[in-house]
């Protein structure tokens, strides 16, 4: 998976995180940001990708907040979700994150549809799937 | 006869099944009776007692706010809540308060003393009468996600009232049900005619046999089919004190808001004799537990 990421929606993109199902090259995109088992990161300056352990993914609680820090953490620049929960993007508002939403679960797919310009900015954002106290 | 106040807790393991129904109408069989409707994201016993005098208290928790002058950005707060209420985004300490379960931890491990606590309203506890009978209510804040706190607060409020009190509990076997029933002197169990009734009796089994609570089963809405909940009790030994019909009076009363009890003699004699029976109970077990 080599792509070249041209990013020409405000600004040079250094990184992109994508929430994925499997650390393999042929993972699908996960549905959930926070309880996602991996990010697939793509640095663009490097031209690598990696994938990252979302150690949020077996928290009890407060998922979404961890797995936001996380990714602010790696200095990523923007991310691409199926959908993301309030306190997330709260925090990506903060870091100035840019939130774009997928189009379908393929990481090719969407990373082509990115690079041309075509994926639009995530509007919606849920009030969260809090489980019990 | 001079007897001990009882606490009866009544529980079903899903909403729609008679909790309601039940205390309310217990309690308005019983001479000064306490009712709490400890179901705080709904609740609806006060629709039916309209309870005059009403006097409402805020309910708070602790959340903790930061200094920003004192914070160096060292995370020990946000590394230690192992809720996830605490995030640090570029310089900004950030609270996530309706995560936060209060524990006060992060203000104890802030090695700069930047935190400390704040109130933060989660709902309300409101106190009002209906004849005889003292009734209370927890409302949640829409949007807030425990009520355990409104529940503490109400069972606290309740702690000196020697009168016999009828905790109507939220449905299910979460924690929040688990908070209501722990000083209970009994459990009532409801369930309905239904597989799907018998499952979540069962759940509700499993929790109070957990607390070893005394307790016992009214099967509510029974037809002339057969009943796997009442199936279920006879399997496990649980005593049945009643069976309620599937009665289109009852509905009628119920929908207009009306205590079925102070309404329909019928049904005020079978919810006296229910009471009695769990006085009964109730007084056997302590004898019992005073001879061991």
């Amino acid at each position: 998976m080599v792509y070249d990421i041209k990013y020409n929606q405000g600004g040079y993109v250094m990184k992109i995180a994508i929430p994925v199902e499997e650390k393999s090259s042929s993972t699908k995109i996960c549905i959930s940001f926070g309880r996602t088992p991996y990010f697939l990161v793509f640095d663009d300056a490097k031209k690598e990708y990696n994938f990252l352990e979302n150690t949020a993914a077996e928290s009890r609680g407060g998922a979404g907040v961890k797995a936001a820090q996380f990714i602010v953490d790696n200095k990523v620049d923007v991310l691409l979700t199926p959908r993301c929960g309030e306190n997330a993007a709260e925090i990506f508002n903060t870091a100035k994150v840019k939130l774009y939403k997928t189009i379908n679960d393929s990481v090719e797919d969407n990373l082509k549809a990115f690079s041309e310009g075509k994926l639009e900015l995530l509007q919606e954002v849920h009030p969260g799937f809090h489980h019990g106290n | 006869m001079a007897t001990k106040k009882i606490k009866i807790a009544v529980l079903s393991g899903k909403g729609g099944t008679g909790k309601t129904f039940l205390s309310v109408n217990l309690a308005s069989v019983t001479q000064n009776s306490v009712y709490i409707d400890c179901d705080v994201e709904e609740p609806n016993g006060h629709l039916f007692f309209k309870p005059q005098n009403l006097q409402t208290e805020n309910v708070t928790v602790k959340v903790p706010f930061v200094d920003p002058a004192r914070c160096t950005g060292c995370r020990k707060c946000v590394e230690f809540c192992k809720f996830n209420a605490l995030a640090y985004i570029q310089g900004k300490w950030m609270l996530f308060d309706e995560i936060c379960h209060s524990c006060g931890g992060c203000v104890l491990f802030c090695p700069e003393k930047a935190l400390t606590e704040k109130n933060r309203i989660i709902g309300s506890v409101q106190k009002g009468v209906s004849e005889d009978i003292t009734v209370m209510s927890g409302i949640l804040k829409i949007g807030e996600s425990s009520g355990i706190p409104i529940i503490n607060k109400l069972l606290h409020m309740a702690q000196d009232m020697d009168e016999n009190i009828f905790i109507d509990c939220p449905p299910g076997s979460a924690c929040i049900v688990m908070e209501s029933i722990k000083d209970a002197d009994y459990c009532l169990l409801v369930a309905e005619p239904t597989l799907f009734g018998m499952h979540n009796l069962k759940l509700v089994y499993e929790l109070i046999s957990l607390f070893k609570k005394p307790h016992g089963v009214v099967l509510n809405k029974c037809i002339e089919a057969v009943n796997p909940s009442e199936e279920f009790c006879k399997a496990k030994k649980i005593r049945i004190l009643a069976k309620i019909p599937f009665d289109k009076k009852l509905g009628e009363l119920n929908s207009n808001a009306l205590i079925v009890s102070r309404e329909n003699m019928e049904y005020a004699q079978l919810f006296s004799a229910l009471w009695q029976k769990i006085a009964e109970e109730v007084h056997n077990e302590a004898a019992f537990d005073s001879k061991r």
